[in-house]
C-alpha cells in the first residue's frame, strides 16, 4: 500500500491509499478535483497534470520521452511536472505529495 | 481480403521527406503540416497561428469565408477570451462522465444495436451511425429525444453537399433551426444547453443571440461527421477483426485503450487550419504572414518518430499521444462525449454481436491537394450477426 496526498487548486489536502494501478486512476476514482484523466491514461490528454513535491522527485522517478514531450507544451509546466497517469502506485512512492495543476 | 476497413496513410512520403504538403483552396492555399512535433508545437503557438482572426470561416478547409458570417465559439476565438468561453462550457461538456448520463447513453445504443441485429442488412452510415450520433446529442444538449428525429431527417449532408462542394442552402437548414430553438428557449427557458447559455455571462456580459448561435452551430457541426466517421469505421474494423471484438468481450478493461487506439487510427477529423499572423518557419520551411497552415492530425498520428508500427491497430499500446482530438488551446470540447459513445459502443458490440459481414462499401475519399485520404464511408452495408 502507498499513501498519496493531493493538494487541489482550492488548497484542499486529500490523502488516498492505493495498492496498484496508476495515480491518475486512484485520483479519478476518488473524485480529486482537477484530475480528469480524459484519455484513460494513454498520455494523450494532459488532464492529469501534477507537480511533485521537491522532496519526492527521486521517489517518483523520471518521465519517459513521450511524457516529457507532452509536458513541454502543457500549460504552466515546470521541472516538477508529471502526468500522473504515468506514475504507477507501489510501496516505493508511499508518502508522496502532489499538487494538482488545474 | 481484410482491407475494406483499412485507412492508409497518404502523407508518409511527404512527412518523412519534407514535413509538409500543399493544397489549393479557393485561391487561399494551405501548407499542410504533417509531423507530430510540428503539429503540436503549432497548435500550441496560438499567437502566430491564429484561430480567431477577422475573417470568419477561414480556418476551416475548404474555407467557409464565403458562406458563413456567424463566428463559431470557442473554435474561432483566441485567448484570453477563448478561456472565458471554455470555462463557461467545460463543465457542461464533462457531463458524459456522470453515471446517469452513461446509463441513458447505454440504453440508447443498446436499443439501436438490437434493432440492427434484427435486420437483414443495414446501411451503417444512415441507419446506424447517424441515428446513434443524433440520439446521443440529445443527451449532450439535454433536449427531448424526439429532436433527434429532425436531425436524422436532415441526412448526412447538412454541411456539405455531394462532392464536398460548399453549399450555403444546406447549411441554412441548420442555421434556421438553431435560430428558432434559441428564440424558443428565450421565451420558455428550460434546462437545455440553449437556455443555459442564454442565462450565462462572459466577462460580465450576457451572451447574445449571435454568440449562443455560434456555440450551437459548432456543437452540431463539430460533433456530426466526426462521430459518424468514428462509429462507421469501428463497425468496419470489427467486421474484419472479429477476434478483437471477442478479446474485448473477454477483457472489457481493455476498452479504454482500444478506443484511444481506434481514434488514433481513424483520425475522424483529418486536419484544421490556422491563419499565420507573422512571417515564420515550420520545419525549416518559410511561411508568410496572412497565409494559412493546417494541422494534420491524421498524419501526425502515423508519425513513426512517435508511434511504433504506426499503420497497425494495436490495442496494447500503453502510450498513445495521438492528436485526433486536437492539441492545446482548442482541444476538442466534445471529446468526453465522443469517448463515452465509443466506449459504450465497444462494450455493447462485444456483448451482443457475434460477427459482422461487410456486403459492400462506398468509400469517402477527401482530396487534399497532393493527397487523397480515405476518412470513412459515404455508405457501407453490413450484416450484423447475433450470438
Ligand atoms: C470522434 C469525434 C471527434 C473528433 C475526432 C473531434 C476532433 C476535434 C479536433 C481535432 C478539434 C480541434 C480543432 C482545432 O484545433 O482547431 C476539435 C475541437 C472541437 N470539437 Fe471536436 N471532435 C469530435 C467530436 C466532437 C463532439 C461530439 C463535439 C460536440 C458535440 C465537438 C465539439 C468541438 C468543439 C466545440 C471544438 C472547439 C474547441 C475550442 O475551440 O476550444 N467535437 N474537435
Ligand atoms: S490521463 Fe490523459 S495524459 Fe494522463
Amino acid at each position: 500500500m502507498a499513501k498519496i496526498t493531493f493538494i487541489t487548486s482550492d488548497n484542499e489536502k486529500v490523502t488516498l491509499e492505493g495498492a496498484s494501478g496508476s495515480v491518475m486512476q486512484l485520483a479519478v476514482n476518488n473524485g480529486v478535483s482537477g484530475i480528469d484523466g480524459d484519455c484513460g491514461g494513454v498520455c494523450s490528454c494532459a488532464t492529469c497534470h501534477v507537480f511533485v513535491a521537491e522532496k519526492d522527485l527521486e521517489k517518483v522517478g523520471d518521465a519517459s520521452e513521450i511524457e516529457t514531450d507532452m509536458l513541454e507544451l502543457a500549460d504552466e509546466a515546470n521541472e516538477f511536472s508529471r502526468l500522473c497517469c504515468q506514475i504507477e502506485i507501489s510501496e516505493a512512492i508511499d508518502g508522496i505529495e502532489l499538487t494538482v495543476a488545474k | 481480403m481484410m482491407d475494406k476497413s483499412k485507412l492508409s496513410d497518404p502523407f508518409e512520403k511527404a512527412r518523412v521527406e519534407k514535413g509538409y504538403g500543399h493544397m489549393d483552396d479557393q485561391n487561399d492555399p494551405v501548407t499542410i503540416l504533417l509531423r507530430h512535433k510540428d503539429v503540436r508545437k503549432t497548435a500550441h503557438n496560438w499567437k502566430t497561428f491564429q484561430s480567431g482572426g477577422e475573417e470568419v470561416g477561414r480556418i476551416v478547409i475548404p474555407s467557409e469565408v464565403k458562406i458563413r458570417d456567424t463566428r463559431q465559439i470557442p473554435f474561432e476565438v483566441d485567448p484570453p477570451l477563448h478561456k472565458e468561453f471554455r470555462s463557461l462550457l467545460d463543465g457542461w461538456f464533462k457531463r458524459p462522465n456522470e453515471p446517469a448520463y452513461q446509463e441513458k447513453l447505454h440504453k440508447q445504443i443498446s436499443a439501436l444495436v438490437d434493432e440492427v441485429l434484427n435486420k437483414d442488412e443495414v446501411e451503417v452510415v444512415r441507419d446506424f451511425s447517424l441515428k446513434l450520433q443524433s440520439r446521443a446529442l440529445t443527451l449532450l444538449l439535454n433536449t427531448p429525444f424526439s429532436e433527434s428525429e429532425t436531425w436524422i431527417s436532415w441526412g448526412t449532408h447538412v454541411f456539405r453537399s455531394e462532392g464536398e462542394s460548399l453549399d450555403a442552402d444546406k447549411a441554412n437548414i441548420l442555421y434556421n433551426y438553431i435560430d428558432e430553438r434559441i428564440i424558443e428557449a428565450a421565451k420558455n427557458p428550460g434546462e437545455d444547453l440553449y437556455s443555459v447559455l442564454l442565462g450565462s455571462e462572459v466577462n460580465g456580459k450576457k451572451l447574445t443571440h449571435e454568440e449562443v448561435k455560434g456555440i450551437m452551430i459548432l456543437t452540431f457541426a463539430g460533433g456530426r461527421d466526426t462521430v459518424i466517421n468514428a462509429l462507421t469505421n469501428s463497425i468496419a474494423y470489427f467486421s474484419e477483426h472479429p477476434k478483437s471484438l471477442h478479446a474485448i468481450k473477454e477483457n472489457p478493461e481493455m476498452i479504454n485503450n482500444a478506443v484511444e487506439e481506434l481514434i488514433r487510427y481513424f483520425a475522424p477529423l483529418t486536419h484544421m487550419g490556422r491563419v499565420v499572423t507573422e512571417d515564420t518557419q515550420v520545419c525549416e520551411h518559410a511561411i508568410k504572414a496572412d497565409t494559412r497552415v493546417s494541422l494534420c492530425w491524421a498524419s501526425a498520428n502515423r508519425d513513426a518518430a512517435v508511434f511504433e508500427n504506426p499503420n497497425e491497430v494495436d490495442f496494447d499500446r500503453k502510450m498513445n499521444p495521438h492528436v485526433s482530438f486536437g492539441f492545446g488551446t482548442h482541444n476538442c470540447l466534445g471529446a468526453t462525449h465522443a469517448r463515452q459513445i465509443m466506449r459504450t459502443l465497444l462494450g455493447i458490440l462485444a456483448e451482443k454481436v457475434a460477427s459482422m459481414d461487410i456486403i459492400n462499401t462506398d468509400e469517402n475519399i477527401e482530396e487534399l491537394g497532393e493527397f487523397d485520404r480515405k476518412v470513412g464511408y459515404n455508405a457501407i452495408t453490413v450484416k450484423f450477426n447475433k450470438y
